[in-house]
């Protein structure tokens, strides 16, 4: 009996450094995928910021040893200095607001509308066939050549400037919505169809699935079309808006103060798409990938 | 009374100004309980024929009545599992496996405790929550069925279900089907293109013929039940599958 436990403990050993064996080969041929993904992740952020920090350096060295005029180029401290003063003392904040409010609810309102409009053709195929030339016509309109036409007809204010981002990104998103409604499986429809659906059921179950991929993939281009919209409206008339202090800092030939909207308006630019990038991860919630 | 009756039904497609008769004027009189297998070369119409009677499809021609009553044109009345598995991609299994008692209007938690069970029965226990991407041919196919199966009509209507299957897999799902078709006392439908799958399963076989699709002969499967393996072997099997084998060889001699 002692000896047969011995067995069994000698077994067990082996065992053991048989794993452990193995461990140690694993190890040695099978790299781990996410480690080396995450290394090199941290590796090329750190280039980003380093390549970012020579850039501005760079400028500032450049504008300040004259290699670059520093009348047209400012520099980033003049920048930071005119931008903080804009933001204590003068209406820096409330622009910012202005310019990202009109933006962001013209292109809710637009992609909204835009996805209902593009989702409605599924509805009626002799509806859609009417109204598809003038859909395209519309998509081929410039539409900040009609901002003039907008500002005299919506005024000065903010809803001139969510008008034009609304037309920015409402036939955008019609059109991406279009082509998801276009390549919803038939097959699926029926297989619904033979569950005894009906046809808001199909329309809520299979059609707004299919075309979510198509109106999610419009979203980042939107967001910077409304953008665009929101300050040629401002441009072209407006009492407030970072758009109107550029034009206004140019007028009276302050570089340094237009510099600092192009800067606050790459910011805006840059978090409004990642405000879509979290959108677009919110709208397809629970999908595989 | 019958379950469900097809008389003189039958589907002329139009297609670029020509006629196509898909299916010639057919009847079908099953009754209920039945396991009724239709077999015929590929293009004889048997699609055609389970759209019409899932009223996806209108028929030229004919009447289709479940228990007595016309059903053209009305979809939901009876189950159906189309010939691919059609599963909706951005769904879990489960979610795809409850979406009939959904549409049906049950609530989400009574449709799940009906599902579950029926999933670990049946080799998809444990997969609820992945997608229909994550899963083998067979698997999706099994959710198909089992989708099929839970929306719980009488008569169910199979379009080649066990067609991505290995001879296996295949073998243990003909038996499971057999288990439900007994234990839920349902009507079966079953399209299939193998030989010894019909008489395997069947009360009664519809022969099909192509071109133009028609119906060619009904032939009655006396072997008892329960059957196993060895009915493979048993001698009227032998013979029907001979007898069968003919049939569809003269049509498959009439298209060459
Ligand atoms: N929507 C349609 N329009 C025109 N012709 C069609 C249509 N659907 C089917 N057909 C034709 O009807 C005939 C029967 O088709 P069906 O799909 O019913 O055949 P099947 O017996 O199911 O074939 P398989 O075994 O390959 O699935 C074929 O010739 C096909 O081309
Ligand atoms: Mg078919």
């Amino acid at each position: 009996m002692n000896s047969g436990s011995n067995n069994i403990a000698v077994s067990k050993t082996d065992r053991l450094q048989e794993n452990k064996l193995l461990r140690v080969k694993k190890q040695s041929v099978i790299e781990d995928p996410a480690q080396r993904e995450r290394r090199t992740r941290h590796i090329a952020l750190l280039g980003r910021i380093l390549v970012g920090f020579i850039i501005i350096a760079a400028w500032e060295l450049f504008t300040r040893i004259g290699l670059l005029d520093s009348y047209y180029w400012s520099n980033p401290s003049t920048i930071v200095q005119t931008g903080w003063t804009s933001l204590t003392e003068g209406t820096l904040l409330t622009d910012l607001v202005y310019t990202s409010g009109a933006t962001i609810i013209g292109f809710i309102l637009g992609t909204f509308i835009g996805s209902l409009l593009g989702l409605s053709f599924w509805w009626s195929d002799l509806y859609s066939r009417i109204s598809e030339p003038y859909i395209s016509a519309f998509n081929a309109i410039p539409k900040l050549a009609l901002a003039p036409v907008l500002v005299i007809m919506f005024g000065i204010g903010f809803s001139s400037k969510v008008i034009l981002a609304f037309m920015m990104t409402v036939i955008v998103t019609a059109l991406a919505a279009k082509s998801g409604v276009h390549s919803v499986d038939k097959d699926l429809e029926k297989m619904l169809f033979s569950l005894g659906a009906k046809r808001s059921q199909v329309f809520s179950k299979v059609v707004i699935p299919s075309a979510m991929p198509w109106i999610v993939s419009s979203l980042k281009i939107n967001i910077a079309l409304a953008l665009a919209g929101t300050i040629v409206g401002e441009f072209i008339s407006s009492r407030q808006g970072i758009g109107r202090m550029i034009l206004y800092a140019g007028q009276i030939m302050d570089t340094n103060l237009v510099w600092v909207g192009v800067v606050v308006l790459s910011a805006l630019s840059i978090l409004m798409y990642l405000g879509t990038v979290w959108l677009e991860r919110f709208l397809l919630k629970g999908r595989p990938q | 009374m019958y379950k469900l009756e097809v008389v003189a039904g039958g589907k002329v497609f139009k297609k670029d100004g020509q006629e196509v008769v898909a299916l010639q004027e057919t009847n079908m009189q099953i009754a209920k309980g039945k396991f009724v297998s239709i077999i015929g070369p590929s293009g004889c119409g048997k699609s055609t024929l389970f759209n019409m009677i899932a009223g996806l499809l209108k028929p030229t021609s004919g009447e289709i009545l479940l228990d007595g009553q016309n059903i053209i044109g009305k979809s939901g009345r009876v189950g159906y599992m189309l010939q691919k598995d059609l599963l909706l991609p951005w769904r879990t299994i489960l979610s795809n496996i409850i979406l009939g008692l959904e549409l049906k209007g049950v609530s989400k938690k009574e449709a799940e405790n009906r599902a579950v069970p029926l999933m670990e029965k049946y080799g998809l226990g444990g997969f609820e929550n992945h997608y229909p991407g994550e899963l083998s041919g067979g698997m999706k196919q099994r959710a198909a069925l089992l989708r099929t199966l839970l929306y719980d009509q009488d008569v169910i209507l199979l379009d080649e279900p066990f067609g991505a299957l290995d001879a296996q897999t295949r073998l243990k799902m003909q038996t499971w089907l057999l288990q439900i078709w007994g234990d839920f006392n349902k009507t079966v439908l079953f399209v299939t293109h193998d030989i010894d799958e019909a008489i395997y399963l069947s009360d009664e076989i519809y022969v099909l013929s192509p071109r133009p699709g028609r119906l060619k002969e009904i032939v009655t499967v006396n072997i008892p039940r329960p059957r196993g393996q060895d009915t493979l072997l048993m001698k009227e099997f032998v013979d029907l599958k001979k007898k069968l084998l003919g049939m569809l060889k003269e049509d498959q001699e009439k298209i060459e």
